[in-house]
């Protein structure tokens, strides 16, 4: 069976899912964008994790070992194991409560409430709808992309995408979240599965087992780089632990926290986020690593794990195993664009006045359009830009919203904080991601090569701010770590200066 | 005494992410395949999930789980 014809029946019970999820639905955006706040047990875990895990999960991750070796997995998976469980546990909770008792479905909303203010509300939304959107149509490429390469070029790249807009489309449109969620059950399970299963089937067949693979890469000087971390400096690997702060502020994965039955579901989510990034992340960086040796000389490694599959795989697995890739696509894409579309209605069409004026069911409508619109537009954007402007955004998003977090923090825990600390924080977030563009972009004819020493972008202030093969960094850290610590520190500095919310606002949130 | 003692807990174990010990070298090979650098790392994820464990059992908001509805939308 052509693994296409495997990955278009899961296309399709994707799709019934999203449909049958539709006939449960209330016409009101509570239930439309948050599923009645009702995501319990396991369903929780399972949909917050493919909220949070893209494509780059599994082709991404071996990729980049394929390139880097296995200094990736400490860089990207073990940091995020800890970091993200601690911000679904000290945020996510606290979030979840705060919507539960005051009916906020969005961040925006609950910031705008909290520091008694429209406009911070509305800076917020614009930073993070421009931080979102590049990583939705990227997602969208990426999946268009997966698609063309399992069917061997025979499902071109234009339809590919188009395959993903459509369901995505047809899942976020007619089941809202609750559609969204009962999709992620299955997407999450099967790209569980999928790192196993993959280690199993390649490790059985390829000769000698993977050991012999390990020892021909460290016995030779130029491949042993890629067992450890030498081409690695430990201010980037650092700088990186800042990067999975950036997940808790992603509006997609604050929504399903929002959308949490109750508190007690976060419990198990936090202490099984861990162990899942790892079962994706372990396989697919050490089947990354082998490749080297297994599919020598790729021109595009993140394709390392497709090739070792369809050579090693049967047939039939190796379109099950890509139906896994698709379902780490898709599980995160459908969130965005539901995110991107709550926000917009929620924080813009119903707070300037349309729900008012068109009611519950006026709203859900207008989301549902939205949602059409957002990806056909993101589906034309996909086909007629580099996906490397889009790729250098997601980065930049990344970075941007980890030092959003401290916003966060101010607002739930520190009754002191002001709009003016938020704003000030936010404006210096969207300077730095502008002054990163600037600098990547006149860097670009002054990157070092491999195993060279970081180029100095301006001699005259020495090493502030150097240019590597990929980054930007400053004093050798990444732009996360001074864009992080900026923001924290304005947030407590202009605070301490301006006035707080009234004595009533301060009591609701602190009581 | 029990919250300086979690948060020394969550700093030590965010330190030991940071394994400069193990930066140039793949020995030894955990399972005969597994470079320690990788090795190291799996099991610092296992050690994150006993973390969360620990501050679920010792931590927990429970003040949160008595949340009411919705007062104002």
């Amino acid at each position: 069976m052509n693994p296409v014809v495997v990955v278009g029946i899961y296309l399709v019970i994707i799709a019934v899912i999203g449909s049958v999820a539709y006939t449960r639905g209330k016409s009101n955006t509570e239930d439309f964008f948050l599923a009645s706040r009702s995501i319990g047990g396991l369903v929780f875990f399972l949909s917050i994790f493919a909220t949070n895990m893209t494509a780059f999960a599994i082709l991404g991750s071996s990729g980049q070992a394929y390139r880097q070796g296995i200094g990736i997995y400490g860089l990207m998976a073990s940091s995020s194991g800890l970091v993200i469980p601690l911000t679904i546990f000290f945020i996510g909770t606290r979030l979840w409560a705060l919507g539960k008792k005051f009916g906020h479905q969005t961040q925006v909303a609950f910031f705008r409430d909290r520091w008694e203010c429209d406009s911070i509300g509305t800076v917020i939304f614009v930073l993070s709808v421009a931080m979102l959107v590049p990583y939705m149509i990227i997602s969208i490429m990426g999946g268009g992309r997966v698609l063309c390469d399992i069917s061997g070029g025979k499902v071109d790249y234009w339809l590919g995408c188009l395959v993903v807009v459509l369901v995505v489309t047809m899942n976020v449109f007619f089941g809202g979240m609750r559609g969204t969620v009962w999709v992620n059950i299955f997407q999450t399970i099967l790209f569980l599965l999928f790192g196993t299963v993959a280690v199993v089937v390649i490790s059985h067949a390829l000769p000698g087992g993977f050991g012999e693979y390990i020892h021909k890469i460290a016995g030779n000087p130029k491949t042993s780089f890629l067992l450890t971390r030498e081409r690695m400096s430990p201010q980037f690997f650092w700088s990186y632990t800042l990067i999975p702060l950036s997940s808790i502020m992603f509006p997609h994965m604050a929504m399903m926290c929002f959308a949490a039955k109750k508190v007690t579901v976060f419990k198990r989510t936090v202490i099984l986020y861990p162990l899942a990034i790892m079962a994706i992340w372990l396989p697919c960086v050490l089947l990354g690593v082998i490749g080297t040796q297994a599919a020598p000389g790729l021109k595009n490694p993140d394709g390392v794990l497709l090739h070792l599959l369809t050579g090693h795989a049967p047939i039939w697995l190796a379109g099950i195993l890509g139906a896994g890739i698709i379902s780490a696509v898709m599980g995160s894409d459908t969130h965005q664009v539901l995110a991107v579309s709550t926000m917009f209605t929620k924080d813009v069409f119903a707070h300037y006045g349309g729900e008012k004026r068109f009611g519950e069911r006026g709203t859900v409508s207008f989301a549902r359009i939205f949602i059409v619109f957002v990806t056909l537009v993101a589906y034309v954007v996909a086909l007629n830009t580099p996906e490397s402007i889009f790729e250098l955004a997601v980065r930049f998003a990344f970075s941007g919203f980890a030092a959003m977090a401290p916003v966060m923090i101010a607002a739930l825990f520190w009754k002191r904080s002001t709009k003016h600390g938020a704003l000030a924080s936010t404006l210096w977030v969207a300077a730095c991601l502008a002054g990163i563009w600037y600098l990547q972009h006149i860097s670009d004819t002054m990157l070092p090569k491999p195993g060279q020493a970081p180029t100095v972008i301006f001699p005259a202030i020495g090493h502030l701010f150097e240019r590597t093969i990929a980054n930007v960094t400053c004093f050798g850290f990444l732009p996360v770590v001074p864009m992080v610590l900026g923001s924290a520190v304005l947030m407590i500095i202009v605070s301490r200066f301006t006035p707080q919310p009234s004595l009533a606002t301060i009591k609701k949130y602190f009581p | 005494m029990k919250k300086v003692l979690l948060c020394l807990l969550i700093a030590g174990v965010y330190v030991l992410h940071q394994d400069f010990w193990n930066w140039r070298t793949a020995q030894p090979l955990v399972f005969g395949f597994l470079p320690i650098g990788l090795a190291y790392h799996a099991a610092y994820s296992i050690l994150a999930s006993a973390t969360m464990a620990i501050l679920v059992s010792t931590a927990w908001p429970k003040h949160l789980e008595t949340t009411e509805g919705a007062e104002t939308k």
